[in-house]
C-alpha cells in the first residue's frame, strides 16, 4: 500500500511503525486494533479487528419467534434488556401484533432506565479511567478538592474536605494492598493525563458514588421485569399485571406504592445526573478541550433509527422521540429518511470480513444476510493463523460484518444521535449542546471529536432521565383512567399465523442503533439477523475501501508515547464498544494484560 | 459468621455456551428443589459483571457457582475459599464474565463491603465451544454434588434448607423460564440447521485443552503467581 486515499475521504499509509493494541481492555468481548504511526507518534493508518465469531444468528434458526427474547438477553451481560426489547418488536411487526398503551409506557420506561445506567457505568467505570488518574488522586488536597466540588455543583451534598479525605484514605488502602483491582493495567505515568490531582480525587469519589447509585436505577427493571438480574419480556405487552388496590409481595402485580418508587427513583436520577455527571464532563472535559482527536465519521455520516415512541405502536419519525435520519458528507441542513425495510438503504458488506458470500462484491440487506464463518488471512499477514503478529487488512481481516447505509461507512451512538437531532433542531437537544459549548467555550466543530462523543452521552443521561419521568407519569395518568391493560394476547398462539411473514425490530441501545431483522416460516425463525451498534462502529473496511468509525476515530491522532496508547483507548472507549453481539462470544486463551506490541 | 448472616448463593456464567451454564443451571435447580429462608438469596447472575457488585455488597456470605478452568479433568468439582476465589476467577479467561466478577469482587472490597465469607464452587467444564448447547453429562451429574457442598457450607453457618415437598416445575425457574434445561435442549434444531462451531483459530490452536501439568499450574495460582501459568 504505502499511501491511498479512501473514498471516505481519510489518507492511509503503511509504512510507518506498527502499534498492536490486542485485547483492547476495559470493553466487553474482544477487539483488537493496530494503527501505523509516523515518525511524530500520529496514527496513519488504523485497522479494527473484532477478533470472535458472531454465532448468535444460528443459534435461534428454528426456535420459537416468541423464544428469540431470551436468547438474545444472553448474548452478554450489557444489554440483556435491549436487545429483548428489539427481539420483541421484530416478531410483533411481523405477525402485526399492537400493544396496549400501558406496554408501551413500561417498555419505555425500561429502556431509558437502561440508557440513564449504562451511561453512568460507561463513564465512570469504563471510560474515566481514559481521563482521570486515580493514582495521581493519592496528591491531592482534600480541602483544595472539596473547595472544587463546590464550585463545580454546588448542590451536591458530599463536598466536605473531611470526605475527600476519606475517600483518599480508601483508595490508599487499596492501592497498598497492590490489588489494584479495577485500576489495573493503566499507564499511570503517561503524560497524556491532564487533570491536577484534586479532579482526579473528585472523580474517583464519583466513581464510587455512582457504583453506590446504580443499584437504586436497576430496580426499576426489575419491578416492570418481574425479577433481578434478567427481566423478562413479552410478544405483544409486558409479562407484568396492574393492580392499583394490591398489596405489595415478590411477584405480585404492579400498583400505585410501586409507581410511586420508580418515580422517586426516576427524580433521584435526575438529581444524580445534574449534580454529578454532568458537572463532571463538564471540569474534566475543561482540561480536555485542547485535545479534540476522534471526531472519525462523526462530522460526516452519522445515523440513528430512533426509538421510545410517544404513543403504542407508531414507529414513524413523527412520534419517536429519539432523533431518526442520515446524515451524508456533514451536510447538516439535509437529514436523510431511514427505511429499515429498504433493500437498498442497509447492507452488509464481507470482502473484508470472515464470512463468505455467493458474490462479495453486493452488500445483502438483513432479511436476506447470510452468515457462513469463512476464516482466511492475507498474504502480507505476519505471523501464522492462531498467532497473528501483523494482521494484513487487505484481505479480510475482522469477524465484524461492514454494514453500510447507502453504501456509506456511518458512526452510531449518542453522538449521532444528538447531531441528528441538533441538525433537525429539537429544542431540547440544541439547548443542551449549546449549554455545553458555552460552558466550556468551544466552538460547535469541537462537537466531532472524542470529547463530544463523551459528553453527548452525559447529556443523554439528562434527557432520558427527564423522559423516564414523563412515562412514568403518563403510565399513573392511564391507568388512573381505569386502562390496566398490559399485554395483547390474541394472536400469541401460532395457528394463526401465516405460513411466511418477516419483520423488523429496531431501538437505540445506549451504544447507537440496532436492528434485529426475522423471517418466520411455518411458525419458526427461518433467518435472525442482528445488525448491532458495535457492527456500525466497529466495522472493517468495505468493497469500496472505506474505513469504519473506530479506524477512522482514530485516524491523525498523535500518540504521547507509543508503548502506552492511552489515545487509542480513549477514542475506541469513547463509542461504549461491546463486541460480545457484533462478534463470537468465545475468547481465546486470553491473557488480561493488553498486549501492545510496537513493530 | 451466625446464622441469620445474609447469604447470596450466585449463579454466574453463560447459559448460550454449553458447559458454561453450569453456574446458573445449579443454582436454578437448588431453587426448584428447596425453600430458602429470608436471609438466603438465590440468584442467576448471568454474565452481569458490574450490575452484580450491589448484590454482592449487601452479602456478608457470598457462594458462587461457575464453571472454572482448573485444569482438572473435565467434570472435576472443587471448592475454592475467601482469597483464593478473585485469582480462580482471573486465572485464565474462560468467558468473558470472569474479568468481570473479579473486578466486581475488587469494586465491593473498594467500597468497603466485601462478603466476609467467599466460597466457589467450580466445575471443570467439558465443552463449551457449542454455542446454543446444554449441559454435557459429567457436567451436569455434578448439579446435586454441588448443591449439597452448598447445603454443607450453609448448614456450618448453622442455615438448614428445607426441602420442597416436590420440586417445583420447570416453568418456575429463577433463571428462565423460557430456557429451562428440557426446553432449551429439546428444541434446539439439528446441526444441519444450525452450525456449532466456534471461532475456527480457537479449535485449530486446541486454546482450551487441559494443561499438562494441572497440579503444578494449581500450586502456582495458589502461589499468587498466575502469570507463570501459560
Amino acid at each position: 500500500m504505502a499511501t491511498v486515499t479512501t473514498p471516505n475521504g481519510f489518507t492511509l499509509d503503511d509504512s510507518g511503525r506498527r502499534v498492536v493494541v490486542d485485547p483492547v481492555t476495559r470493553i466487553e468481548g474482544h477487539m483488537r486494533c493496530e494503527v501505523n504511526l509516523d515518525e511524530d507518534n500520529v496514527i496513519r493508518n488504523a485497522v479494527s479487528t473484532g477478533t470472535m465469531w458472531r454465532g448468535l444468528e444460528v443459534i435461534l434458526k428454528g426456535r420459537d419467534p416468541r423464544d428469540a427474547w431470551a436468547f438474545v438477553q444472553r448474548i452478554c451481560g450489557v444489554c440483556t434488556g435491549t436487545h429483548a426489547l428489539t427481539s420483541v418488536r421484530a416478531v410483533e411487526d411481523a405477525l402485526g401484533i399492537d400493544i396496549p398503551e400501558n406496554a408501551n409506557s413500561i417498555r419505555n420506561i425500561m429502556q431509558l432506565s437502561l440508557q440513564v445506567h449504562d451511561h453512568l457505568v460507561h463513564f465512570y467505570h469504563l471510560h474515566a479511567l481514559d481521563w482521570v488518574n486515580p493514582v495521581n488522586a493519592l496528591k491531592a488536597d482534600p480541602k483544595a478538592t472539596s473547595e472544587l466540588q463546590q464550585s463545580v455543583s454546588p448542590h451536591h451534598p458530599k463536598s466536605s474536605p473531611g470526605y475527600f479525605r476519606d475517600i483518599q484514605t480508601r483508595l490508599r488502602r487499596f492501592v497498598e494492598s497492590g490489588q489494584l483491582g479495577p485500576f489495573k493495567n493503566g499507564y499511570w505515568t503517561n503524560p497524556a493525563y491532564l487533570l491536577p490531582p484534586e479532579a482526579d480525587l473528585m472523580a474517583v469519589a464519583h466513581y464510587l458514588e455512582a457504583l453506590d447509585f446504580q443499584k437504586e436505577i436497576m430496580t426499576v427493571r426489575t419491578i416492570f421485569g418481574g425479577k433481578d438480574t434478567h427481566p423478562n419480556w413479552l410478544v405483544g405487552g409486558v409479562p407484568c399485571a396492574i393492580n392499583m388496590d394490591g398489596a405489595q409481595a415478590a411477584g405480585a402485580p404492579v400498583n400505585m406504592e410501586r409507581l410511586n418508587y420508580v418515580r422517586s427513583i426516576t427524580q433521584r436520577a435526575i438529581e444524580f445526573v445534574n449534580n454529578v455527571y454532568i458537572p463532571d464532563v463538564l471540569a474534566i472535559g475543561s482540561f480536555y478541550k485542547g485535545w479534540l482527536y476522534g471526531g472519525g465519521l462523526s462530522g460526516q455520516n452519522v445515523l440513528a433509527y430512533g426509538d421510545i415512541p410517544d404513543r403504542a405502536n407508531d414507529y414513524s419519525p413523527g412520534n419517536l422521540m429519539m432523533p431518526v435520519g442520515a446524515i451524508i458528507n456533514g451536510k447538516l441542513d439535509e437529514v436523510h429518511e431511514v427505511d429499515l425495510r429498504d433493500p437498498e438503504q442497509i447492507q452488509e458488506f464481507v470482502p473484508h470480513s470472515w464470512y463468505k458470500y455467493p458474490d462479495e462484491a453486493r452488500g445483502l440487506h438483513p432479511w436476506d444476510g447470510i452468515t457462513e464463518a469463512h476464516y482466511e488471512l492475507g498474504p502480507n499477514l505476519v505471523g501464522t493463523r492462531t498467532d497473528i503478529k501483523r494482521i494484513d487488512e487487505s484481505a479480510k481481516y475482522s469477524w465484524i460484518k461492514a454494514p453500510r447505509w447507502r453504501g456509506h461507512a456511518m458512526e452510531v451512538g449518542p453522538l449521532a444521535r444528538y447531531i441528528i437531532g441538533y441538525a433537525q433542531g429539537h429544542e431540547y437537544f440544541t439547548d443542551q449542546i449549546e449549554r455545553t459549548l458555552r460552558a466550556l467555550d468551544l466552538p460547535v466543530s469541537a462537537l466531532f471529536s472524542t470529547l463530544g462523543r463523551t459528553a453527548a452521552r452525559a447529556l443523554e443521561a439528562q434527557w432520558a432521565a427527564a423522559i423516564q419521568l414523563y412515562f412514568v407519569d403518563k403510565l399513573i395518568a392511564n391507568i388512573k383512567a381505569g386502562d390496566s391493560a398490559t399485554a395483547n394476547t390474541a394472536k400469541f398462539d401460532p395457528s394463526t399465523w401465516p405460513a411466511e411473514v418477516k419483520g423488523v425490530g429496531f431501538t437505540e441501545a445506549p451504544r447507537g442503533a440496532l436492528g434485529h431483522w426475522i423471517r418466520i416460516r411455518d411458525t419458526k425463525i427461518d433467518n435472525y439477523q442482528c445488525v448491532v451498534p458495535t457492527t456500525w462502529n466497529g466495522s472493517p473496511r468495505d468493497n469500496e475501501g472505506n474505513i469504519g468509525a473506530f479506524e477512522a476515530s482514530l485516524m491523525n491522532t498523535k500518540v504521547e508515547v507509543a508503548e502506552e496508547p492511552v489515545e487509542i483507548l480513549r477514542t475506541l472507549h469513547s463509542f461504549d464498544p461491546c463486541l460480545a453481539c457484533s462478534t463470537h462470544v468465545l475468547s481465546e486463551d486470553g491473557e488480561e494484560l493488553a498486549h501492545v506490541k510496537v513493530r | 459468621m451466625a446464622a441469620g448472616a445474609k447469604v447470596l448463593i450466585l449463579g454466574i456464567g453463560n447459559l448460550l455456551w454449553a458447559d458454561e451454564g453450569f453456574g446458573v443451571r445449579a443454582v436454578e435447580e437448588m431453587h426448584r428443589r428447596y425453600e430458602t429462608p429470608e436471609n438466603v438469596t438465590l440468584m442467576d447472575g448471568g454474565t452481569q459483571g458490574i450490575y452484580l457488585v450491589q448484590h454482592v455488597r449487601e452479602a456478608e456470605v457470598l457462594i458462587v457457582f461457575d464453571a472454572v478452568d482448573y485444569g482438572l479433568p473435565s467434570g472435576a468439582i472443587k471448592r475454592v475459599e475467601d482469597d483464593e476465589v478473585p485469582r480462580f476467577l482471573g486465572c485464565r479467561k474462560v468467558s468473558l464474565h470472569q474479568t468481570g466478577f473479579q473486578e466486581v469482587l475488587a469494586m465491593a472490597a473498594m467500597m468497603g463491603d466485601a462478603p466476609g465469607r467467599l466460597l466457589l464452587i467450580g466445575v471443570q467444564p467439558e465443552e463449551i465451544d457449542d454455542y446454543g448447547g446444554g449441559l454435557r453429562e459429567r457436567v451436569r451429574a455434578q448439579i446435586g454434588p454441588a448443591i449439597d457442598m452448598a447445603l454443607d457450607e450453609l448448614a456450618r453457618l448453622g442455615i438448614r434448607l428445607r426441602p420442597r415437598p416436590r420440586p417445583l416445575p420447570a416453568e418456575s425457574s429463577i433463571a428462565c423460564p423460557i430456557m429451562t434445561p428440557d426446553r432449551y435442549e429439546g428444541q434446539r434444531p439439528p446441526e444441519d440447521q444450525a452450525f456449532r462451531k466456534g471461532d475456527l483459530r480457537v479449535l485449530a490452536g486446541g486454546g482450551f485443552a487441559p494443561p499438562e501439568d494441572p497440579e503444578s499450574e494449581l500450586e502456582a495460582i495458589l502461589a499468587g503467581r498466575p502469570g507463570e501459568v501459560r
